[in-house]
């Protein structure tokens, strides 16, 4: 064991610094759920992607540095500490991009990931349907096989970034007779294909985060099959795995959080109640735990470990740990907290109403937390279905 | 960076748990309730046979030289037994003391400690009560502004029965003018800071091999306790309280891994990361013990059921060295009362 950072870590972390104290927007850009800002966003993938920032991890060859584990996680370190945007192809280059990295044919790889770097073609998720949520096996929509093009008919919902992405990757039915888990094919699809309509979903917020995707008889190239042909399920179970596991939530996230909360509680929190007092230390103390575990898990990835079940053990914890980071700072503004940013007399409440409504999402996507409890109990600690 | 630990770390877990599997089990802790001492010799001679009681002492005074991080796994492994006995104060406390203090107490101790001829304990204003002090050769009384080593003619002790059988506390008087003066002062006031940490940070451990016990207890139950024709382990709300627990053990065991490194690296973290681990640690058992009961159903309250020997444990030492509140205060002084911006794990917060 040793938890220091190695001067090779120091120097990567200086660079990371001087790139980023020198490019990321002054101002915070407008929300990416909205057309302006998303425009914006991708603007700041490729410049990301400019600098060579924007896929760290991934192999030199696919526009990456090859940086291992612990250098990704000192790159997010910097990113947060520097208040870079948010990342708006989050789904390609977190779990598309390392799905299609296992998966991908030379050509596939060669066709999406320099565009999924770049911001070129950002991505959206289409894997609820509106019978199939938590019980995802049991997805309807369908792709009939008409020569070298699937035929596409059903609905996706809830497609995060749906509403301004330009594809969307998901499994479809393709064997009609096949149930649950079997007969699923993983397609990438253009939302510009002729039979594909995409309807924005307001959210919580009003903005435009998701979206439903009608497909009637829309037409997408075999090419865009990503793995076999009925295997689509294992192929999404690596992507969900990647969006619990390592890649998707920095702790560096919930630092920055914690930190801005410890800020707001010095600013207010003074003579206040002695209970905000504890729950600050408490949402302290979890932002460490989460990212010293993650060192551990990064660690132990490193030399040859593998990571499963326990995705969901994370997945649990950042989204509670977020949601309660929320509530505290909420409680410590007080009456004032439920005011939005540009109210007149919002003074600085800054935005933790919007990451309290945003945070509220944790618990329910990437697999609902009562979804990953069973997973837990039955994988990890072995009770019967 | 490397946050894993190696395989020599491993081994001696693996040695120590071994150890316990088979000279510590349930019925071994029942019957020791009904001795007087409520001690085994021959537990803890096979103890100092393994090392564990001297890893943090020199060679020179009979030790093997290692630091927290070589002695938390075992230390895990003393928790998840139930493991009666003073390994904390004498092996993780104790022994540090007289390491650091050095000359004739150390050489005097230290060797005997290792070799289990000799057991020592702590007395600490941090606790109320001073644990095994009937059985300690040797007992290091932080008091005042003062650091004493007793001998058995040095004190008297009056036994305080309480909830766990296993334990066994008592009140300490020092006889007025006994024992040597190691230290007074401003080095009395480091050592006894020394002292506490090493003490929450050993409890912390303990903890969490209680934890990880009362998890499994209560899964090993729940596979086989059938109600409406299937295993009670199959429903859903017995599944979610246990995955719960998991996930809070599960994320207070780096919480304790990096205060073992903070201690052996002598950070100027160290009290707050012992008192972030302790404070997850003991929440992490006391939901354990709180949901094992419940899983259990009247079986679990039943003196009759073993689930009682870790319950116990847990709330005992969730209480010891500083509670999970306590600790949790400690922590909000070293973070919240800076003007300096919070700096957490690799992250440093931007001004």
């Amino acid at each position: 064991m040793n938890l220091d950072f190695t001067p090779d870590l120091q120097s990567f972390r200086a660079e990371a610094r001087a790139w980023l104290e020198a490019n990321v927007p002054a101002s915070p850009l407008p929300s990416l759920d909205t057309e302006q800002g998303f425009a914006l966003h991708r603007e700041w993938e490729r410049k990301l992607n400019d600098g060579r920032w924007a896929m760290v991890p991934w192999p030199v060859e696919y526009g990456g540095r090859g940086a291992n584990l612990i250098e990704w996680l000192v790159f997010e370190e910097e990113y947060y500490r520097a208040g870079a945007p948010g990342r708006v192809n989050q789904n390609g280059i977190f779990l598309l991009g390392p799905t299609l990295m296992e998966y991908g044919t030379p050509e596939q790889k060669a066709r999406f990931l320099p565009k999924m770097a770049s911001g070129e073609e950002i991505w959206a998720q289409g894997w609820s349907e509106p019978n199939a949520g938590s019980d995802m096996a049991a997805i309807r929509a369908t792709a009939r096989r008409d020569g070298d093009h699937f035929v596409l008919n059903g609905q996706k919902t809830w497609a995060s970034r749906g509403a301004f992405a330009d594809w969307l990757f998901g499994i479809f039915r393709t064997d009609p007779d096949s149930q649950r888990h079997r007969g699923l094919t993983f397609i990438l699809v253009p939302l510009d294909a002729p039979g594909v309509k995409v309807r924005p979903i307001a959210q919580l917020d009003g903005e435009t985060g998701f979206a439903e995707v009608f497909l009637d008889d829309a037409r997408v190239h075999i090419e865009n099959q990503l793995g076999d042909e009925g295997g689509g399920w294992k192929v999404a179970m690596a992507t969900a795995g990647f969006e619990r596991g390592l890649m998707l939530r920095s702790p560096a996230r919930f630092q920055a959080t914690a930190a801005r909360l410890v800020e707001l509680y010095r600013k207010l929190g003074g003579d206040s109640d002695p209970s905000l007092r504890d729950a600050v230390a408490r949402a302290w103390t979890n932002a460490e735990a989460y990212c010293l575990n993650t060192y551990q898990t990064a660690s132990r990835l490193i030399t040859g470990g593998s990571i499963g079940s326990e995705a969901s053990l994370n997945k649990i914890f950042w989204s509670e740990m977020d949601v309660h980071m929320h509530e505290t700072a909420l409680s410590l503004l007080g009456a004032r907290a439920e005011l939005l940013r540009h109210a007149p007399d919002a003074g600085d409440v800054g935005d933790w109403l919007d990451g309290f409504l945003f945070s509220l999402a944790g618990p329910i996507y990437a697999g609902t937390n009562e979804i990953q409890r069973n997973v837990i109990a039955e994988r990890l600690l072995g009770l019967p279905r | 960076m490397d946050f894993t630990f190696n395989e020599d770390q491993e081994m001696f877990r693996d040695s120590v748990r071994g150890l316990l599997d088979r000279e510590c089990s349930p019925e071994t802790v029942r019957s020791l309730w009904e001795t007087e001492s409520g001690r085994s010799a021959d537990l803890w001679a096979s103890l100092a046979e393994l090392g564990i009681l001297g890893m943090l002492a020199p060679e020179s005074g009979g030790g093997l030289d290692m630091n927290e991080v070589d002695m938390v796994l075992p230390l895990i492994e003393t928790g998840r037994a139930a493991l009666p006995g003073p390994v904390v104060e004498s092996a993780a406390i104790a022994t540090a003391t007289l390491r650091d203090l050095g000359g004739a107490i150390a050489e005097q101790w230290l060797p005997r400690l290792a070799t289990g001829e000799a057991i020592a304990t702590v007395g600490h204003p941090g606790n109320a009560f001073v644990a095994d002090a009937h059985v300690a050769d040797l007992l290091l009384l932080h008091d005042g502004d003062a650091l004493y080593a007793l001998t058995r003619d040095h004190f008297d002790c009056v036994h305080q029965p309480g909830n766990d059988p296993s334990r066994k506390l008592f009140r300490v008087d020092r006889k007025p003018g006994t024992g040597i003066t190691c230290a007074t002062g401003t080095r009395a006031g480091q050592l006894a800071a020394e002292a506490f940490d090493r003490g929450a940070f050993g409890c912390a451990a303990q903890l969490v091999g209680v934890a990880q016990q009362l998890v499994d207890i209560a899964v090993a139950y729940a596979q086989q306790r059938e109600q409406f024709g299937k295993p009670i382990g199959s429903f859903q709300a017995i599944k979610h309280m246990l995955a719960t627990v998991q996930v809070k053990t599960e994320f207070a065991k780096p919480l304790l891994y990096r205060a073992a490194n903070s201690l052996a690296e002598k950070r100027a973290t160290a009290s707050a990361d012992v008192s972030q681990a302790k404070a997850a640690c003991g929440e992490a058992a006391a939901a354990a013990a709180k949901t094992s009961l419940q899983v259990h159903g009247a079986i679990g309250y039943t003196w009759e059921c073993d689930l009682q020997i870790w319950m116990k444990r847990a709330w005992s030492l969730d209480l010891a060295w500083g509670s999970a509140a306590w600790h949790r205060a400690r922590v909000a002084d070293a973070v919240l009362d800076k003007t300096t911006p919070a700096e957490s794990f690799g992250f440093e917060a931007r001004v």
